[in-house]
């Protein structure tokens, strides 16, 4: 857990955010993550993590206008940091530089 | 992007339609807001509710409000829980250092102020120190005892027709042996009797001895260690004495005693026991133990009535209990022996019941106590008092600190905007408070120390009740007290400054409603001056009773008058002794000193059989009429000294003829008319002006005087002359010693037997008049403050005026006139209240007392008000003629 590495899920939350952009809240990315990866995301370890991401420093967060809906509750937004966008851009280097080193055959016979 | 929008929009639309949607369980939300960090909890609260509302719609109430349920508790992780309460108490106990210093900076900066408040509180908490020490002191007399909470005593209401009834601490025997065979579940049970005294004779050695009869289950009952003897039998044989330690080194030195002889009058006791002395807090006092077989054996013979149910004046039954027993049980034994045995009487019972060992010392009031008694009611009314002075100390603190919020509002205001919550500041001005008060604490004990000795020098018995020395765990209520002032009087000031808006204050320090709390503070000096008011009213009062029942017409003369208590010895070979000296004027004899509280009734009867009456009594010589100015309104003095038996002749006063309808009251016609009083006819020979006889407080009642030659007389009342004093009473003393060795002579003038009688009066009196004095110093002390605090408050104002022409008379007018207004409130309320409290409720229990003057009510108001009118008056002429040019310039 150390450093900014990226477990799987929470890259996904943060590629999430960063597609969101202003609208990124808690019952929002869920909804998000549920639509794109078709596994349910739970509220609270979405906000595990979103925490997490937060005390690493790759999101951080404010609270927004308050409104009528949610029991007259404020939603807190939130926005990937450079560092974030840092890590998010590193992971897909990352990925991409081992895609390329893969031999064409062998993925290929099992799709 | 614009889905997810939509689907928030949702709910909201719903709203408004259904008038009162379904709310997710409100344990839920609760659970929530408990445990979940503060700055986290808006956001999840409003995730579960939008997620509530969603699954309203879908999923229909039952199953939304489970999912909110499970979704709360699964929102319970680590980084969500808040830091526990006590990490905050953690941060307080850091800033307390910084506490301190803000404290102790105000406390040097206000001199005065700080003064005031130290002082009224370490004057005021000395009383109270005191009344705790006192209270501790009683609550643990018997501790020592190890069966404390199972030991019972038996005691006994007494009823007789219409009288009301007298309760008595002693009860008689036969309850005691009834108890032992037939009441079952009771563990030991132990028969004492009072009433041995004499002198104990070994050898050449006489000393007297004040024992008491204990049957053979008395250390059964007790814990008094025997130093030296077997405690299951050494009280069992009759003529068996036990001594304490102290007495036997008296009388023995340092033999052991074990086995050796003690003679009282004629008869030897054998020494069986030798007890620990005493501890001081027991009721039960002896210097030594004589079997109870000792007493049987002496009296049960002769006297018929000894083992009677109605024999309740001399006995004391105790009983322990077992662990498991209640004492219900014996208690219904008890009752149905009294419905039993009263059965047989007529026109009076005697009900007993079970008194717990713990309620001896401090407990209801008890006629025929067996040891020293403090009613809790005398303990109620100090701790009162002391409470009322304590309260007003309180609000001299409470008063003067919103009154100087002005100054430090503005670090309350800082400290806020830093960050400091409410609870922050709350806490800082309790902790100044309880500051304050420890300090105060420290000068109180001060004072206590004084006060202990002059309390203990009051009145000699209360030397012999309680010692007030300290112990940890007096100190530990000492210093709960302090704290507990502390908090009391810091509270209102604290809750003042945490509610202080910080932004408004450092915007603007007048913007703060300061006078908001003005009718407070009046109404606390109110409160404080009216108690002040009652507290001098009722010592004036109080004292001007106490003037007349000391100064009272007892209707014969008591100058000069010395009583000799006989003590045994012989009347008559004294007397001659005394009539050798000069100054010796004259000598009566008489049983007993009237008009000191004491009293002795004989049952007498006139012509009707059927009608007798109890009357008064005391037997004298035919020197006392004389000696004492009797003056008699028909008939002559005794004559003849009759022989034993042969006794014919009583005087009586005016009372008796007015109760029997004597000759319808003429004194003339009386005289010669018998009466039977006491089963022997005696003829009227003197009638005597009315006089008091009891205590001056009961009305004038029936008494005879009856002249016998029997033997021993109580008292020689001793005429002498005036001049010099002391070497008459060498001389009386020297007489004494060649008639009686052992005992010193006891001797004491009438007039001041007199006061020592109502000394418990002018003790009470003291005791009020003293915390009167604190009452009034306190209020003078908060009033002062507030006067001071106000005239400088208000001297930029003051100043204007004067430069616009006001007159110093016309400022001084200005300052004082709420002050006074609000003294005259006080007198308004007190005045009236003390008066009727004492004409409706305490005075009507004396049957003559003074009026109330009005002079000593309003005496009460001219010395508060002289005293309120100075500290008022110098103040306000001190801000009047202050030169407005050096106040306003400095602005």
């Amino acid at each position: 857990m150390k450093g900014t590495n990226l477990g799987e899920f929470e890259e996904l939350v943060l590629l999430t955010i960063a597609a969101l952009v202003s609208d990124a809240y808690s019952v929002a990315i869920c909804d998000e993550l549920e639509k794109y990866t078709g596994r349910s995301a739970k509220l609270g370890v979405v906000h595990a993590v979103l925490n997490r991401l937060e005390e690493k420093g790759l999101v951080k967060s404010q609270l927004g206008e308050s409104t009528s809906a949610r029991g007259g509750k404020r939603k807190r937004y939130y926005e990937v940091t450079h560092a974030g966008k840092v890590a998010l851009l590193k992971a897909k280097e990352i990925r991409e530089a081992l895609w390329r080193i893969i031999p064409g055959f062998n993925l290929e016979g099992s799709l | 992007m614009k889905t997810v929008n939509n689907r928030n929009v949702g709910p909201r639309n719903v709203g408004p339609q259904n008038p009162e949607p379904p709310q997710p369980p409100r344990w839920a939300q609760r659970l929530l807001a408990w445990y979940c960090r503060p700055d986290l909890l808006e956001d999840l609260q409003g995730d579960l509710h939008e997620y509530f509302e969603r699954n309203l719609k879908t999923k229909g109430s039952r199953r939304a409000r489970l999912i909110y349920c499970l979704d709360a508790l699964k929102f319970f992780r680590l980084y969500t829980i808040r830091k526990p309460d006590f990490l905050n108490l953690f941060i307080h106990w850091i800033m307390i250092g910084s506490y301190l210093k803000t404290s102790r900076r105000s406390l040097v900066r206000n001199k005065l102020f700080s003064f005031i408040n130290i002082f009224g509180l370490a004057v005021s908490m000395s009383v109270g120190l005191l009344i705790i020490a006192l209270t501790t002191d009683l609550r643990s007399y018997d501790d020592f005892q190890v069966k404390k909470d199972r030991t019972y005593r038996v005691i006994t209401t007494y009823k007789n027709l219409d009288q009301p009834a007298v309760d008595l601490a002693s009860t008689s025997i036969k309850v005691g042996k009834t108890v032992q065979k037939t009441v079952a579940g009771v563990e030991d049970l132990t028969i004492l009797r009072n009433g041995f005294s004499g002198d104990a004779h070994v050898g050449e050695t006489v000393i007297p001895l004040n024992a008491l009869w204990a049957d053979r289950s008395f250390f059964k009952v007790f814990t008094f260690p025997l130093l030296a003897g077997d405690p299951a039998t050494a009280l069992k044989e009759p003529y068996s004495l036990v001594l304490a330690e102290k007495t036997a080194r008296k009388l023995f030195g340092d033999i052991n005693p074990l086995g050796k002889f003690v003679r009282f009058d004629t008869l030897n006791y054998v020494v069986t026991g030798v007890a620990n002395d005493v501890p001081k807090r027991s009721h039960l006092r002896f210097d030594a133990l004589v079997s109870f077989a000792t007493a049987e054996a002496q009296f049960a013979k002769t006297d018929p009535n000894f083992y009677s149910w109605e024999n309740v004046w001399q006995n004391y039954v105790y009983l322990v209990l077992p662990e498991t027993s209640n004492p219900k049980s014996v208690q219904t034994a008890l009752a149905n022996l009294n419905t039993q045995e009263n059965a047989a009487l007529k026109n009076r019972s005697f009900t007993v019941t079970l008194q717990p060992l713990k309620e001896a010392a401090l407990g209801r009031k008890l006629d025929n106590a067996i040891g020293p008694t403090m009613p809790p009611i005398v303990v109620w009314i100090l701790g009162g008092l002391a409470f009322v002075v304590i309260l007003s100390a309180c609000f001299n603190y409470t008063n003067l600190s919103i009154a100087r919020s002005l100054r430090r509002s503005r670090e309350v205001g800082i400290r806020k905007l830093v960050g400091a919550l409410k609870s922050h500041v709350l806490g800082q001005f309790m902790a100044e408070s309880v500051l304050i008060s420890l300090m105060a604490l420290f000068f109180s004990f001060c004072l206590f120390l004084v006060l202990r000795t002059q309390f203990l020098a009051l009145d000699p018995r209360i030397g012999t009740l309680v010692t007030l020395e300290l112990s940890p765990r007096i100190i530990l209520y000492f210093i709960t007290l302090a704290i507990g002032v502390g908090l009391a009087a810091g509270f209102l000031p604290a809750l003042f400054f945490a509610r202080i808006n910080a932004l408004q204050v450092l915007k603007d320090v007048t913007a703060i409603s300061l006078f908001r709390h003005i009718s407070t503070r009046k109404a606390l000096i109110v409160i404080q001056y009216t108690l002040s008011l009652v507290f001098i009213a009722t010592t004036l009062i109080g004292y001007s009773q106490y003037r007349g029942f000391i100064a009272f017409d007892l209707g014969f003369t008591t100058e000069n008058i010395l009583n000799i208590r006989l003590q045994g010895n012989k009347g008559n070979l004294l007397s001659k002794k005394l009539a050798e000296i000069p100054a010796v004027r004259a000598v009566s004899q008489s049983m007993m000193i009237t008009s000191l509280g004491s009293i002795h009734g004989t049952t007498m009867k006139y012509q009707d059989p059927n009608d007798s009456a109890m009357v008064w009594l005391n037997q004298v010589d035919e020197q006392y009429l004389p000696v004492h100015n009797h003056k008699l309104l028909a008939g002559r003095n005794f004559t003849l000294r009759p022989k034993k038996g042969e006794e014919r002749e009583v005087i009586v006063n005016e009372q008796v003829l007015k109760r029997f309808n004597i000759a319808q009251g003429n004194p003339e016609k009386a005289l010669g008319q018998f009466v039977t009083a006491d089963g022997q006819k005696l003829a009227i020979v003197g009638v005597l002006n009315d006089f008091h006889y009891g205590s001056v407080d009961r009305k004038i009642e029936p008494v005879i005087f009856r002249y016998s030659s029997e033997e021993p007389w109580g008292y020689l009342n001793v005429k002498i002359a005036a001049t010099d004093l002391p070497a008459t009473m060498a001389s009386i003393d020297n007489a004494w010693r060649t008639i009686d060795k052992v005992h010193p002579l006891d001797a004491k003038f009438y007039d001041d037997q007199l006061e020592e009688a109502y000394s418990q009066f002018s003790v009470v009196l003291k005791v009020i008049g003293f915390i009167a004095f604190l009452a009034i110093c306190i209020a003078s002390l908060g009033l002062f403050g507030m006067v001071v605090f106000t005239t400088e408050t208000r001297l930029k104002e003051i100043s204007i005026r004067k430069v616009l022409g006001a007159s110093e008379s016309g400022l001084i007018y200005l300052l004082s006139r709420g002050f006074l207004g609000m003294l005259a409130v006080a007198t308004c309320v007190a005045l009236p209240v003390t008066y009727f409290f004492f004409d409706r409720v305490v005075l009507t229990n004396f049957a003559y007392h003074q009026p109330i003057g009005l002079s000593n009510l309003l005496l009460g108001v001219a010395i508060v008000m002289a005293l309120a009118f100075l500290l008022i008056g110098s103040q306000t002429v001190r801000a009047a003629r202050k030169n407005p040019a050096t106040v306003l310039k400095s602005e």
